[in-house]
């Protein structure tokens, strides 16, 4: 099963590799991973998505708490959550296909965010789910290149 | 207040943390610092190698319950570090390590004598910290102290640029330490104790399976009161034993891959298992599926990480072993619907049963005559000090040995490599235990492999009048990997066989020690008492039967029913 984990840890140097550090130590698997400054700027924000059975993801989340200069470790799909990713992709956008990539574009609701006489970079963001979409979708038309940023998650304030 | 250098500020730390012995070895990035300890009343042991250094400091926590302190230099003296704090590591052992590192500038440009000991050891220390600022280095080093000694405890490294020691600081004042990060939860949940108390009354083929976080929580007392109250037999790991008395009738000794036959039927036929500061580990479960196949299983550890790694468990209860046991007494002490005499006279049956596997294959050994059997020398061992002496190990047979046939009946007088199975520990650590307590009686049970790992360490217990007694258990080989290698490689002794080893009584004479020999049954009482009157260092070296093996034993991955036996 696919988890997204969000940690909240001192913003020092050496604390990313902490994190790193044990899942290959561990054999824990990282999907993708992103991190920044939170609000405060002496801590930050990781999100990381990995997988494996419950026992594994709780191995996971025990571990990563264990470390000192971890904050807070929250799965958040343990509540309805929103997750985003964004991507860029250059797609190759010559006179017979410019027209058939925007409509694409437009459907994802993306943006071009770099012209060139052969192609376009183009921005998407959305679920991972999404993002995997466009990608396939523009593939045959010819990608080449993409730059993924990995999901960013929050949870759902409480409707109460 | 007059200003004071970040070194002076260090040791002024060390003695506000209780600190009196430390072990190390100078360079250049911590003269500064032996500088400032020469001020002190703090003992500094110059050992020969900086494994020993922390190997002692190690043995001195261990057999204290204390923070060990070591003291190295940066680059090889900070690796050579490395084994030791691997092993207090897995062990988890309370120990501060500060290491020099070249100055600040330099950092990250390939300096003489720079190593990234931070990243070396993030995987192997519970913490580590590489100081850059001198206004941090007493908050640090106190923060240190703190994280070594509570929670799970473990080595925590500290990284000392030349130049933030050599700044002059103002001392801060020691303020109460508040982690927002970390706060290791002591107190049990009362509901799972009620929970695991009840399960505990209907049981009725009970085990208490102890690990060594009985020892680190000093729960030995009211473990062996549990244990006493409801009539439950105990087994222990490795780093368990001296948790409950080894004599007493309750106590099957050890558990797991060289554990008693009695021990290992009792947990696979176990209803229920009571795991007190115990983590499972492989030498201990054998085939994970077949391990207490039948019974509930209670977890009391403070770290949750621990609680159902490998075995799951059904009643998890995070917290100290002793809080978590000072409950559960309570709770049986209190608790109006239970009658203790009926629940511990409904284990008798159970306690028949168990006493009727020890007698079908009790911990034992052939006996050859004059051909010394190293089950032998311990037993002699634990005759002639009474049991009542520090045992240290080295790693092999010699160690496996010396937990079968040596009764521990208290806690912190075994000093042994468990997780890690560090050969080499054993002397350095018997320095460590016997700088601490200069009255008891240290011997290091040894193999003649592991001991020359670092038998250099001689000379600094001569040079602090350290006593310790190193008994070999000379076999020749490397014991523990030739008798996998007879029992599961076709007896094809690749590379275990010592074909030249020193003279070791010799050796000992070298050092200034004193050198002992047995080479038959008959002699052994003799050297055994001989080194115990010796107010020396002293080497027993004990030609022992050169084939002898370790039994029981639990072949690897097997079920920990299936052993080879005596
Ligand atoms: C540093 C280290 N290297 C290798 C090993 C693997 N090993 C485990 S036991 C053993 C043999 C030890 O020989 P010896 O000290 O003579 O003890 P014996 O088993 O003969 O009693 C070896 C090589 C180890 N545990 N530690
Ligand atoms: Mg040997």
């Amino acid at each position: 099963m696919k988890h997204t984990i969000s940690v909240l840890l001192q913003n020092k140097p050496g604390v990313l590799s902490r994190v790193t550090g044990l899942f290959s130590g561990r054999g824990f698997n990282i999907e993708s991973l992103s991190v920044a400054e939170t609000m405060e700027p002496s801590i930050s924000c990781l999100t990381l998505v990995t997988r494996g059975d419950e026992s594994i993801i709780e191995q996971i989340t025990k571990q990563l708490h264990k470390l000192i200069d971890v904050i807070k470790v929250t799965d958040v799909g343990d509540s309805e959550y929103v997750e985003r990713e964004m991507v860029l992709i250059r797609v190759k956008a010559e006179a017979q296909t410019r027209a058939e990539v925007l409509r694409v574009i437009d459907i994802f609701r993306g943006k071009v965010v770099d012209v060139s006489p052969k192609s376009y970079a183009v921005e998407v963001t959305g679920s991972a789910s999404k993002v995997q979409a466009i990608i396939d979708i523009l593939k045959p038309i010819g990608i080449q290149e993409i730059v993924r940023t990995g999901t960013i998650a929050m949870a759902r304030a409480s409707k109460k | 207040m007059d200003k004071i250098s970040g070194s002076q500020a260090i040791i002024r730390c060390l003695q506000e943390e209780g600190v009196k012995i430390i072990f190390g070895f100078p360079g250049g990035a911590v003269i500064d610092l032996y500088d400032a300890l020469m001020d002190s009343d703090i003992t500094n042991v110059l050992v020969r190698h900086e494994q020993g250094a922390v190997h002692a400091a190690d043995g001195l926590a261990r057999v204290t319950g204390e923070v060990g302190v070591a003291l190295l230099t940066s680059g090889p003296g900070a690796t050579n570090g490395v084994t030791a704090i691997a092993t207090a590591y897995m062990d988890s052992i309370p120990m501060v390590i500060l290491t020099g590192q070249v100055p600040t500038p330099l950092i990250g440009n390939d300096a003489f004598q720079e190593v990234d000991i931070v990243g070396i050891t993030r995987p192997c220390t519970k913490h580590n910290y590489l100081v850059k600022d001198s206004k941090d280095l007493v908050p640090t080093l106190r923060e240190a102290f703190h994280i070594a000694r509570t929670g799970r405890p473990g080595p925590v490294l500290v990284d000392l640029p030349k130049d933030v020691v050599a700044k002059m600081i103002d001392f801060p004042e020691k303020k109460p330490i508040r982690m927002q990060n970390y706060q290791p939860n002591y107190d049990p949940h009362p509901g799972q104790i009620e929970k695991a108390c009840k399960k505990i009354i209907k049981a009725k083929n009970p085990v208490l399976y102890v690990g060594g976080g009985v020892i680190l929580s000093n729960a030995n007392e009211e473990l062996t009161e549990l244990a006493r109250k409801l009539n439950i037999p105990v087994t222990m790991t490795l780093m368990g034993l001296g948790g409950f008395p080894g004599s007493d009738p309750l106590s099957m000794g050890m558990l797991g891959m060289h554990g008693s036959y009695a021990a290992n039927m009792a947990v696979a036929n176990s209803d229920l298992l009571i795991a007190v500061g115990a983590r499972f580990d492989d030498r201990v479960t054998g085939r994970l599926d077949a391990f207490a196949p039948h019974a509930t299983i209670i977890h009391i550890d403070i770290d949750p990480t621990s609680i159902s790694k490998n075995v799951k468990v059904d009643i998890p209860i995070v917290a100290d072993c002793k809080q978590a046991l000072i409950a559960m007494n309570t709770w049986f002490n209190t608790a109006s619907d239970f009658n203790r005499e009926r629940v511990a006279a409904s284990h008798e049956p159970w306690r028949e049963t168990i006493n009727e596997w020890n007698s079908k294959h009790p911990m034992g050994y052939h006996s050859e005559g004059e051909i010394i059997k190293p089950q032998f020398v311990i037993e002699k061992l634990d005759e002639l000090t009474g049991g009542d002496a520090i045992i240290t190990t080295e790693v092999g047979q010699n160690q496996m040995w010396a937990a079968q046939f040596y009764k521990f009946n208290k806690p912190r007088c075994l000093a042994t490599s468990g997780g890690l199975g560090t050969m080499g520990y054993g002397l350095p650590a018997a320095i460590g235990a016997k700088m601490a307590f200069p009255d008891k009686i240290v011997i290091d049970v040894a193999g003649d492999g592991s001991i020359q790992m670092n038998i250099q360490e001689l000379a600094t217990a001569r040079q602090y009048n350290c006593p310790v007694k190193v008994a070999i258990l000379n076999n020749n080989y490397l014991g523990m990997v030739r008798q996998w290698q007879e029992l599961f490689y076709n007896k094809r002794y690749a590379g275990t066989v010592m074909e030249v080893t020193p003279d070791f009584v010799k050796l000992a004479e070298a050092y200034g020690a004193v050198g002992l020999r047995a080479t038959k049954t008959s002699e052994v009482e003799a050297v055994i008492k001989e080194a115990l009157a010796t107010d020396n260092t002293v080497i027993m070296d004990f030609t022992i039967a050169r084939e002898e093996c370790v039994f029981p034993m639990v072949p690897a991955g097997k079920a920990t029913t299936e052993m080879l036996l005596v």
